[in-house]
């Protein structure tokens, strides 16, 4: 970034840098306050809104809290192990690693396959752009009001355009086999616009000489794009499948305002059961104990792709 | 963690839309094909919201008729805009949205700059080790807490206020980092050099730092105004208050209440498309640019 090099307005003398004090015991001291103090709002709202209920919840799990207040004792591991005995719960998480694994193969081939053809660089570029990120700005809620008119059974236009071809309506989100697939075009639809942009920056950082070279050695657009578009945006896939999985285990709101996690549970993820136990059933402890087994899974991905990201790199 | 991963900044200088690029010379039957796919791509992604536009131009009667039809019977009209600007509650969700992603915005920025600041530059002890915790907190999913948050506003009598719906999403650890990056980069001698001439912290910081990280800044703003507007979960869980809902929570309850209206529910959810790809048209080049920038910080 240019910009950093600019001088700045305060006028400052650059001979005085080389006369910089020693740092002495009294300025230590002085820096601990005046850090302290730089740190002390976000501190503030770091502990209030994010410690405390971290914590809040770790105790909770293990109490029987309801909203109303009653039942607040201890019952030890007891929502923990009716935790791991439901059916339900065991549902919702195979519910969600279906919808990350259906979601995430789509969201980085669609996207790469975007990025590949915008960047070969044919006319119409801003519209391109426009067109495949746009949605990515929608708030859940607008995403879902078109989707469910899209997906009407009646007045439809996805059977509108199916019926064209001869296949017979569908209701797409009241249908069990259906309903998920639903979800996840939707999704797709509304965020690869993200994974686009990161594919594009990628891309447009591969060094144009590779090509020129590859050409010279009588490789194809399609050779040249196996061996050296593909294997150079590695590390950016990479990157966008670990934030998509993510990102997908903590699905909630397009499938709780577009099918509310039915049909019979068929789409309800973690987190809408998570939110259904506390605030449709009010038990408040069961719901911080899938919380946390939750919060678990979501720390044991990430310390994997950590590792294993590591182990890649070296 | 995902934090690390971040780009190095000459990557997303070149993420922007970049004129350099020109259009190939020859024409050759693959570009044609390239740009049919391209163009069968877009139509496939524009759909939804011509459908939508479509829908809402019509009257309750054509929009419910079948078979589906571009072109109503009785002709295009705007009745179901003014039926919901006239009627519903959107103009008051707009302003919450408004008022309380702004206060977000700023809040977040400030705290996390000044905090950035405070851990890229100055030497105070245990600097190290809360840097680290506030890296790991990353990890943390907001659903996870929103049990122990909603009872927290409970007790604080913060359920249904704007307060309520603000506090707890100001808290942007990976923007920290981010910003913390950046502040890194900027030569010390700048700031040396005010300290001998005796100005304090603060002054150096507003003086030197934050106009040195105007872009990194506006990146960051833009990053978090768009998650803030459009943030669902936790204004839906604090909010029960009709007029005190945000856009996107608010828009969630029209389902039920206007049933089977659609073409006001395509006309709401349109109007309340419209602020965001207003901004997006206008600040194309620096909302990809911020996103390129801060995004893998902050997923």
């Amino acid at each position: 970034m240019t910009e950093v090099v600019a001088p700045p307005r305060a006028e400052v003398s650059v001979q005085t840098i080389a006369n910089a004090a020693p740092r002495m015991p009294r300025s230590r001291r002085r820096e601990n306050t005046v850090g302290w103090a730089f740190l002390a709002p976000f501190a503030v709202v770091f502990v209030l809104f994010l410690v405390t209920p971290l914590a809040w919840g770790f105790y909770l799990s293990f109490t029987g809290q309801s909203l109303t207040g009653a039942g607040g004792g201890l019952v030890g591991f007891a929502n923990y192990s009716e935790a791991l005995g439901d059916p339900d719960m065991w549902r919702s998480m195979g519910n969600t690693l279906w919808f990350t694994v259906l979601s995430t193969v789509p969201l980085v081939l669609v996207a790469l396959a975007m990025a590949v053809l915008v960047n070969l660089g044919l006319p119409g570029q801003w519209i391109w752009r426009l067109a495949f990120f746009m949605p990515y700005l929608l708030a859940s809620s607008v995403v879902s009001l078109f989707w469910v008119w899209l997906y009407n059974p009646q007045l439809g236009l996805v059977n509108a355009l199916t019926g064209l071809f001869g296949a017979t309506p569908v209701a797409w989100l009241q249908d069990t086999d259906w309903a998920m697939i639903a979800i996840v075009v939707t999704t797709v639809w509304w965020t690869v616009g993200f994974n686009f942009l990161l594919y594009l920056a990628a891309l447009q950082n591969i060094p144009e000489q590779q090509y020129e070279a590859a050409a010279l050695d009588g490789a194809g657009k399609w050779r040249q794009l196996f061996s050296i578009t593909i294997p150079q945006l590695a590390p950016t896939t990479m990157l966008i499948v670990i934030l998509q999985v993510l990102a997908s285990l903590k699905v909630f709101d397009q499938v709780y305002q577009m099918t509310g996690g039915g049909p019979g549970g068929a789409t309800r993820s973690t987190v809408e059961y998570i939110f259904e136990v506390g605030f449709t059933g009010y038990r408040f402890g069961y719901s911080s104990a899938i919380s946390y087994i939750f919060f678990a899974i979501i720390v044991i991905v990430s310390i994997a792709q950590f590792v294993f990201r590591k182990g890649a790199r070296s | 963690m995902t934090a690390q991963l971040l780009v190095p900044s000459d990557i997303v200088e070149r993420a922007v839309p970049s004129r350099r690029r020109t259009v190939p010379t020859r024409t050759s039957a693959s570009s044609v094909v390239a740009f049919a796919i391209l163009a069968v791509l877009a139509l496939g992604w524009l759909l939804p919201f011509v459908w939508a536009v479509v829908t809402s131009l019509k009257t309750e009667t054509d929009a419910g008729s079948t078979p589906v039809s571009w072109f109503p019977e009785s002709g295009f009209t705007i009745v179901a805009y003014l039926k919901v600007l006239g009627e519903g509650n959107l103009l008051t969700w707009t302003a919450n949205s408004l008022f309380t992603t702004v206060a977000i915005t700023v809040i977040t920025v400030v705290v996390s700059a000044l905090a950035a600041y405070a851990f890229s530059r100055i030497d105070f002890s245990g600097r190290r080790w809360i840097f680290v915790l506030v890296i790991a907190s990353i990890i943390i999913p907001p659903q996870v807490l929103i049990i122990p948050l909603f009872y927290q506003m409970l007790a604080l009598n913060l359920v249904d206020t704007y307060w309520g719906i603000i506090l707890p999403q100001v808290i942007a650890p990976a923007m920290v980092f981010v910003l913390k990056k950046f502040f890194d980069q900027i030569p010390i001698e700048l700031e040396d050099a005010a300290r001998m001439d005796g100005a304090s912290r603060l002054r150096i910081f507003w003086l030197i730092v934050v106009p040195l990280s105007r872009p990194i800044l506006a990146a960051v703003s833009i990053f978090v105004f768009i998650g803030a507007w459009n943030n669902f979960l936790w204004p839906f869980i604090v909010t029960n208050n009709s007029l005190l809902m945000t856009l996107p929570v608010g828009l969630q309850t029209v389902k039920s209440a206007y049933g089977v209206q659609y073409a006001e529910n395509m006309a709401m959810a349109i109007l309340a498309a419209l602020p965001l790809i207003v901004v997006f048209l206008i600040f194309q080049r620096q909302i990809i640019k911020g996103i390129a920038t801060t995004g893998l910080g902050g997923q």
